[in-house]
């Protein structure tokens, strides 16, 4: 790792470290547990976007399996919430695995599109299975229980997704940095060179597309236990893009970015709530002005910067 | 037996209709500028609403349909002067990004101005319902054939009868080699926008008497018609409108034997299949990658 990259991790965890000292009441707990929880799913998309540069549209539709599968298992089978977090991820790593080879052929619309229905699909099989999804009301999750104690306090919580927050970011900093980080970033540049020089494209596509599920359906199984509640509205359309604008504010390929995005883009709503309607607005012009002024995101632009002036 | 496939297959062939409709504006903007604009829903909400607004403001309907058409168009042409030519030769992530970006702008917008509620239109024609072999045909139906089936006529006419469609053609076609012949490749980009846009519009018109509007019924509309133009092969005319017809009409069969609960859901699993068996669309041609 260089030294760039070290920085940023001590500031991260100094940050991390420092946030529940600092935040007045529990509201600003909730929000700073939600940026973490979001920060991870994002890392995760922009593995898959920025790094890999395959568009997906139904990220929402993975992290919403983990989700209801920390919901349904304790409820209807009554399955330990912990092992219901690891089902919900390996089923969700088994349908990316199966739907990647022939999706990961597809390229640009043709892929958004493919990954925008699979996303639609599993946003109506939850709310129509309302014998065990609840349907459109949602329904409520159990807490986790671990060694006896019930997770239901937020400083609990925090410093748990503070934890998984660090080490998803250290992980991925590494992991760039690998052999399969350049093989991403190769096929990025151009799928055909990556194979000239050796690199076995659809399984690298397929690898980083499995993990990047499996990640953000962990993350929904996280989010579900946390809030004790879950609804289809976490799988729609508008949370895909939510995930994505996040990425892009925060800059794709940029693992700090996506920290930084999940942090800003979690605050907007919190500020807009009371303005219906206008939230909606707001989210589309910061996509489109990211997009035409500042394509790079936050964070690499800044860094650009801060390197020209010293 | 026969009467309840009759009926799916006309309330299938009026939506598809409109789906046709999306698509080929899909396909303007797709095959003028290789943009897929994920805005082209809020065109039909557009068109609808704004028909249900001037009309209720007392306007006479063909003032306020046309007011319904013209606004959209011009809203058309906006998007693309100020947010597709500053970035035209952006990445296709990036340009999917921005027009998605402008359909929660649109969406939020009309949601502020005229609020969430459902509104509807009176039909064209106040005839009954006709009765074909034990099914019912709504009249406003026939309208949406009717209409549908002039603009597809008004385009291929000019498409293969005036200069202007031929130039827009030869941009599909080789927008370098027709920049070369002195066709003004921009302005070919702006037409595509203006034409996406008010197809969109008229769509929203027409099917807003069967089947209601509100301030999101885009998002859907959008995606069904995207599905439809992939269906037909990006950019084919052809297939966009017997893409949009097959969409309607599978959708309405799955909706009325299988289940309705996953009407909205089938043509996404329509679309997932064709992806995996024939990713360039029913009648595109195979693409093949330029090293």
């Amino acid at each position: 790792m260089d030294k760039k990259s070290t920085i940023g991790l001590i500031i991260l965890a100094i940050t991390l470290f420092i946030v529940p000292f600092i935040a007045p009441n529990s509201y600003y707990m909730d929000i700073a547990i939600r940026m973490a929880i979001n920060g991870v799913i994002v890392l995760s998309l922009n593995l898959l976007m920025g790094y890999a540069g395959q568009i997906s549209l139904g990220h929402a539709g993975f992290v919403g399996i983990g989700a209801y599968a920390s919901a349904i298992l304790p409820t209807h089978f009554g399955w330990n919430p912990l092992l219901s977090l690891v089902v919900g991820a390996v089923l969700t790593g088994l349908l990316a695995l199966l739907v990647a080879r022939p999706i990961l052929r597809l390229k640009g619309h043709y892929l958004a599109m493919a990954t925008l229905g699979l996303g639609i699909i599993i946003e109506y099989v939850i709310r129509n299975e309302s014998g065990l999804t609840g349907g459109p009301d949602g329904m409520s999750v159990p807490p986790i229980n671990v060694l006896g104690v019930d997770l239901v306090r937020d400083t609990q919580w925090y410093w748990i997704v503070a934890v998984v927050l660090f080490l998803n970011v250290w992980g991925a900093l590494n992991l760039i940095n690998s052999p399969f980080g350049r093989a991403l970033r190769g096929l990025h540049g151009s799928e055909i060179a990556s194979q000239v020089v050796g690199i076995n494209v659809p399984r690298c596509k397929t690898r980083v597309f499995v993990v990047s599920a499996m990640v953000a359906s962990i993350m929904g199984s996280l989010l579900a236990n946390y809030s004790g509640f879950v609804t289809p509205d976490l799988t729609n359309f508008n949370h895909a893009i939510e995930l994505i604008t996040m990425v892009v504010v925060g800059g794709m390929a940029s693992v700090f970015g996506s920290v930084v995005g999940a942090v800003l883009l979690t605050i907007v709503p919190q500020l807009l709530a009371s303005f219906e309607g206008w939230e909606t607005v707001i989210f589309g012009l910061i996509l489109i002005c990211f997009m035409i002024f500042l394509p790079r995101g936050v964070v690499p632009t800044l860094a650009a910067r801060l390197r020209l002036g010293s | 037996m026969l009467s309840e496939f009759l009926q799916f297959l006309f309330s299938g062939l009026t939506v598809g209709a409109t789906y046709a409709l999306v698509a080929l504006g899909f396909n303007l903007i797709y095959n003028a500028s290789n943009v897929i604009n994920f805005a082209q829903g809020e065109f039909i909400m557009l068109g609808g609403m704004l028909a249900v607004f001037f009309s209720d403001a007392g306007l006479h309907w063909s003032l306020a349909f046309a007011l319904a058409i013209v606004i959209p168009t011009l809203v058309g042409v906006l998007i693309e002067k100020l947010m597709i030519e500053p970035v035209r030769n952006a990445d296709t992530v990036t340009l999917i990004i921005i027009t998605l970006g402008v359909s929660l702008v649109l969406r939020g917008l009309v949601q502020i101005w005229l609020g969430k509620g459902v509104h509807s239109l009176p039909p064209f024609s106040d005839h009954a319902p006709l009765s074909i072999l034990g099914a019912t045909l709504v009249v406003q139906s026939l309208w949406v054939f009717l209409i549908t089936a002039l603009v597809v006529l008004l385009l291929w006419f000019f498409f293969s009868r005036t200069l202007a469609g031929k130039a827009m053609l030869a941009t599909a076609f080789n927008a370098v080699a027709a920049q070369l012949m002195g066709i003004s490749t921009s302005r070919v980009l702006m037409a595509s926008f203006a034409m996406a846009a008010a197809l969109g519009a008229v769509g929203g018109i027409l099917i807003t008497p069967i089947t209601l509007t509100t301030y999101d019924v885009g998002i859907m509309l959008g995606l069904k018609g995207f599905v439809a133009a992939v269906v037909g092969g990006l950019g084919n005319g052809l297939g966009a409108v017997l893409g949009g017809l097959l969409v309607g009409v599978l959708e309405a069969m799955g909706a009325g034997y299988i289940s309705s609960a996953y009407k909205d859901a089938i043509p996404f699993v329509l679309i997932l299949l064709i992806l995996f068996v024939r990713p360039q669309g029913l009648l595109g041609a195979r693409a093949t990658d330029r090293v």
